[in-house]
């Protein structure tokens, strides 16, 4: 699996930020869609080897949801529109 | 979320109203599923297979502002009128909806289209299949998920109409072979999962509606609809599965 744009955006953005600065994605359990489909996605998506992925989704799946990255808002902001594209709930949080 | 769809999508009774074109039973458990082959994926659909997803796939489509019509796409077939409007954000419309209102085979895109010209850039969709399919990215600060609505809305919109254009230039509406590159695989996958977020969202849907589908009773006009909903799950796991 190829690393997502996602990934080098983050890295670049990085540079410049805040380091450690507390933002994460979130994704919201829901009813529709399949768990394969969100195990692909969060590979696709962040790179993420499938044993990590699956346990992402598994957390989102029994707990109601799962952080699935962190770090600067604005990265954190292209995650969640990355994955709206896919079609899952994701927001966007300050981890205090 | 929900679980694989029991294989044999539409299969699964012996004359599903969504696939009424008689084909031969063994192409029955053949159909619309991807299979990889060669560097691509790929899968056949049988015509009244391809009127339905195109049909769909344009519906998603017209509600997210592109232009494809559904004009030519035969009778209409379009996922229930909402069940619980004013449900703001995902998961919208828990439990099932009436009978009678889930069953309604009316577009309605017009009052979807007046929905979504009412709509300010900043605040989320009142009707719950547009607040689930352009979902607010922000739980509990309205100001931020507006901002965020305004830069970034656009582009899922188009990127929601780019994929449905895809799926409508790659399957032929006679049905037929589909074989997509990793590029137009992506565009089916999300195509796909945004008109299962639109049914699924439009019915109510639950995790455990394989149980609903096993009880209800064809005389129910939304078991039409969970039909509908559990191939296109058995579609897009297929092709999870053989991009894997």
């Amino acid at each position: 699996m190829s690393v997502a744009p996602a990934e080098v955006e983050r890295e670049e953005a990085g540079l410049d930020a805040v380091p450690d600065t507390p933002w994460v994605t979130i994704v919201w359990n829901d009813p529709i869609n399949l768990m394969s489909y969100v195990t692909y996605v969060f590979q696709k998506v962040f790179g993420y080897a499938r044993p990590k992925a699956e346990k992402l989704m598994l957390d989102v799946h029994h707990r109601g949801k799962a952080v699935v990255s962190n770090g600067t808002r604005e990265s954190m902001e292209r995650d969640a529109e990355i994955l709206h594209g896919y079609g899952l709930w994701a927001t966007v949080s300050h981890d205090r | 979320m929900t679980g694989d769809p029991a294989a044999g999508g539409m299969t699964r009774r012996p004359r599903p109203r969504a696939a009424q074109d008689g084909g031969a039973p063994d192409e029955e458990e053949t159909t619309g599923a991807f299979r990889r082959s060669r560097g691509r994926v790929s899968a056949r659909f049988t015509a009244s297979q391809a009127v339905i997803l195109r049909n769909l796939v344009s519906q998603v489509a017209e509600l997210m502002g592109g232009a494809e019509g559904t004009g030519a796409a035969g009778p209409g077939l379009a996922w229930p009128a909402t069940a619980a409007p004013g449900t703001a954000g995902p998961p919208a419309g828990q439990g099932p909806a009436g009978p009678g209102e889930a069953g309604e085979p009316e577009l309605s895109l017009e009052e979807m289209a007046a929905m979504l010209a009412a709509a300010g850039p900043v605040s989320p969709p009142e009707d719950p299949v547009l607040a689930r399919l352009l979902p607010d990215a922000y739980r509990d600060d309205p100001e931020a998920a507006g901002e965020f609505r305004r830069y970034t809305e656009q582009d899922l919109r188009s990127g929601k109409v780019a994929a449905a254009q895809t799926v409508l230039a790659t399957l032929p509406a006679e049905g037929g072979q589909v074989r997509l590159g990793p590029e137009d695989a992506q565009a089916w996958l999300r195509a796909i999962n945004d008109v299962r977020l639109a049914i699924g969202t439009a019915l109510g849907i639950t995790e455990d509606y394989q149980d609903e589908l096993q009880q209800a009773s064809w005389a129910d006009p939304r078991s039409a609809y969970l039909e509908v909903y559990h191939w296109l799950g058995y579609i897009q796991d297929s092709l999870v599965r053989a991009l894997s």
